[in-house]
């Protein structure tokens, strides 16, 4: 029994399509984590992203419903994202209400519009093709996890070390940092706390849209209301689990989307494995790391914290 | 300004942004195909006019206040609480396990189950307590996490039998099902005028003024508040942030878990029919936290909001009727959210903007 057992996950670990399921995850949970982790180094604790790739989802099939192309299904998803993006901003960062408030409401309302509006139009869509890199792909397990998937994935890379140089290596990105570490003093430096924030927060709705879109055409090319089913809030986990670095979210992503396909495929071959403590392993990693490294690593110190000037 | 037309003003502004969100939603039903009229008469008929209606809003209110109640003690200190689904779902299963454990005649086992479900919102909250200054890990941050994982967790409880799930017997053809609450065992749901409540709904409205009274005029309170106002000047006027905080995040969790106890053994057949599912907590502990915050953290609004929001919900069930999705329903309450938000907001930056105008003048 137990022999049969590591046999299986022996089958698991060297067969591809674990690898390929683990990557269609990550790839989900990266385009959101990208977004949720500037939006987190602005001061933002940006909930809304749940709704964010909900309504990129949505809107990415209603695009190709309605021209039949994949590349205007990825632009509405892009504008459902910044529509999420816009109302949270402007609330949370123009007219100071609470940033919980709207990220919770903003979930439920995509919630129910996206389920209303898919039962009145029903919007198909088709897979998007699939694109080999030469060469690369026939690298043995992840060759095709990695280099053979359908053409939306690519974006990522260019997507996620953009991110990275806009955050590190630009003016902009400067000052989106001074925003979330002390807002007071970046205020005093002339610098628009609220603006870099709404921005940033744009920037998050920007990714998550398309990551949703790319989700729905790199996936099951259907929609429903569960397709998202939470993986907002376990791209939070990783960017909470990354110390708020990109490479550490990145490898939150790879971890969370590795232990659910992992998962997936043991219960194909029958085994049912404790699927509670699977499903509740990101939340757990993410408190057990922040519990132990707390001391050395540690939130952008204004997280969560509205500025207002003059306000403490 | 003079006092009334401050007042009218608010009464205008609150009146402009709610209709422009109930023209919204209008829009989204007409455009496809839907009648918009209807739907409301259906929300305001399903939540007070048709006959026993009010009295399911209140059953729903009941917890939400509830909950409410606790995240404006919670906040209240500074801290930023997001986790009461969780904290009301383990108050509930844990309520649920001593329930039947200790089994007890009917009143008894009543108050061993609302007080089980206490302390076990408590103690799930009290993780985050201990987290954050214990171990410096914002509260923020381990309190929505920990929503998933007690998901999970009561999840996994229902699965065994030594855990929550009910007998072969009693669950049938059901899996994942808890025992039945024994009638007798039940809180009590008089009949007032046609309508059936809990009397939790009694208990959930003396607690929103106790809250009141405890935060505004006495010593804890006051404590309380300054920590939250300015930490610095609390510590050195010797208000322990680790004490009086780590205090209201239990409290905070306490009065979830008492909802989620309050919920189970009270709640008839909008919350389970007396059986812990699946799913149970049904989202009354984002709702409740929604609540305290659109009441600006104060207990006596939060009784206001929490009918209103119970209404949207239990009004909900008589939309389908219509021919328009009940799904409409989850569009309007956000929407209404959204549009409360707004006219406090405005006041206070024009406020603001009136001010920096003034003191520029004089210099």
């Amino acid at each position: 029994m137990l022999i049969d057992f590591f046999s299986a996950v022996g089958d698991v670990l060297s067969s591809e399509s674990t690898y390929i399921n683990g990557a269609l995850f990550a790839a989900l949970l990266a385009f959101a984590a990208t977004g949720e982790w500037v939006a987190e180094r602005s001061g933002t604790l940006n909930i809304s992203v749940e709704g964010m790739l909900l309504s990129g989802a949505f809107a990415g099939i209603l695009g190709y419903h309605i021209s039949d192309s994949i590349v205007v299904g990825l632009v509405f998803g892009v504008i459902g994202g910044l529509l999420i993006a816009a109302v949270q901003a402007e609330m949370s960062h123009r007219l100071t209400a609470d940033q919980f408030v709207v990220g919770l409401t903003l979930n439920i309302l995509v919630f129910g519009l996206v389920g209303f509006l898919d039962r009145e139009i029903e919007p198909q869509a088709l897979r998007a093709s699939e694109v080999e890199v030469p060469v690369l792909v026939d690298i043995p397990l992840f060759g095709k996890a990695l280099f053979g998937e359908p053409w939306p994935f690519y974006l990522l890379y260019g997507l996620v070390p953009l991110s990275w140089w806009l955050v590190y290596r630009t003016r902009w990105g400067l000052e989106l940092r001074a925003a979330g570490e002390n807002p007071q003093s970046a205020d005093v430096s002339g610098i628009d706390v609220n603006r870099r924030r709404r921005q940033s927060i744009y920037y998050a709705g920007f990714t998550s849209g398309l990551g949703g879109a790319y989700f729905l055409f790199a996936r099951i090319a259907a929609f429903d209301d569960s397709v998202i089913g939470g993986q907002g809030f376990i791209a939070i986990a990783a960017v909470i689990f990354g110390g708020w670095t990109l490479w550490g979210t990145m490898a939150g992503c790879v971890l969370f989307a590795g232990a659910l396909s992992f998962q997936l495929s043991l219960q194909g071959l029958g085994y049912e494995l404790n699927t509670e403590l699977l499903q509740a392993l990101p939340y757990l990693v993410t408190i057990g790391a922040m519990a132990i490294f707390a001391k050395r690593v540690r939130p952008p110190a204004a997280l969560a914290r509205p500025f207002i000037r003059g306000l403490k | 300004m003079t006092r009334g037309a401050r007042l009218a003003e608010w009464v205008v502004l609150y009146a402009l942004s709610v209709a422009v969100a109930l023209a919204l939603a209008s829009v989204i039903v007409e455009a496809t195909g839907g009648d918009w009229w209807p739907v409301v008469e259906a929300l305001v008929d399903g939540s007070i006019m048709a006959p026993g209606r009010w009295g399911g809003t209140l059953g729903i209110a009941a917890p939400l206040l509830l909950v409410a109640l606790g995240t404006v003690i919670s906040s209240k200190a500074g801290l930023i609480n997001i986790g009461q689904e969780g904290q009301l779902l383990i108050g509930a299963a844990v309520a649920v396990y001593f329930s039947f454990l200790i089994g007890g005649p009917g009143p008894l086992n009543v108050v061993v189950l609302l007080l089980f479900g206490a302390l076990g919102g408590a103690a799930w909250a009290s993780i985050s307590g201990l987290l954050r200054y214990w171990r410096g890990v914002p509260e923020v941050l381990s309190t929505l996490l920990l929503v998933f994982v007690a998901l999970q967790a009561v999840g996994y409880g229902l699965k065994w039998q030594w855990l929550l799930l009910a007998d072969e017997a009693s669950r049938g053809n059901r899996n994942l099902v808890s025992e039945q609450l024994a009638k007798d065992n039940r809180i009590p749901r008089p009949d007032v005028f046609g309508n059936e409540f809990p009397i939790t709904v009694y208990v959930a409205l003396a607690l929103a003024l106790a809250v009141a009274y405890v935060l505004a005029r006495t010593v804890w309170g006051f404590r309380l508040r300054m920590l939250g106002h300015n930490p610095r000047a609390a510590q050195r006027a010797g208000v322990s942030s680790t004490t009086y905080g780590a205090t209201a995040l239990a409290i905070g969790g306490a009065f979830a878990g008492l909802a989620g106890a309050a919920m189970f053994a009270g709640g008839g057949f909008s919350f389970g029919n007396y059986r812990l599912v699946p799913g149970f907590s049904d989202n009354i502990g984002w709702t409740g936290l929604l609540v305290a915050l659109l009441a600006r953290e104060r207990a006596l609004p939060a009784v206001v909001a929490a009918f209103v929001f119970a209404g949207l919900r239990n009004g909900a069930g008589f939309v389908n009727s219509t021919g328009v999705q009940s799904r409409i329903t989850d569009v309007v309450q956000g929407l209404l959210v959204l549009a409360l938000l707004v006219p406090p907001a405005v006041v206070f930056l024009r406020d603001r903007r009136r001010a920096r105008a003034a003191a520029t003048e004089r210099v």
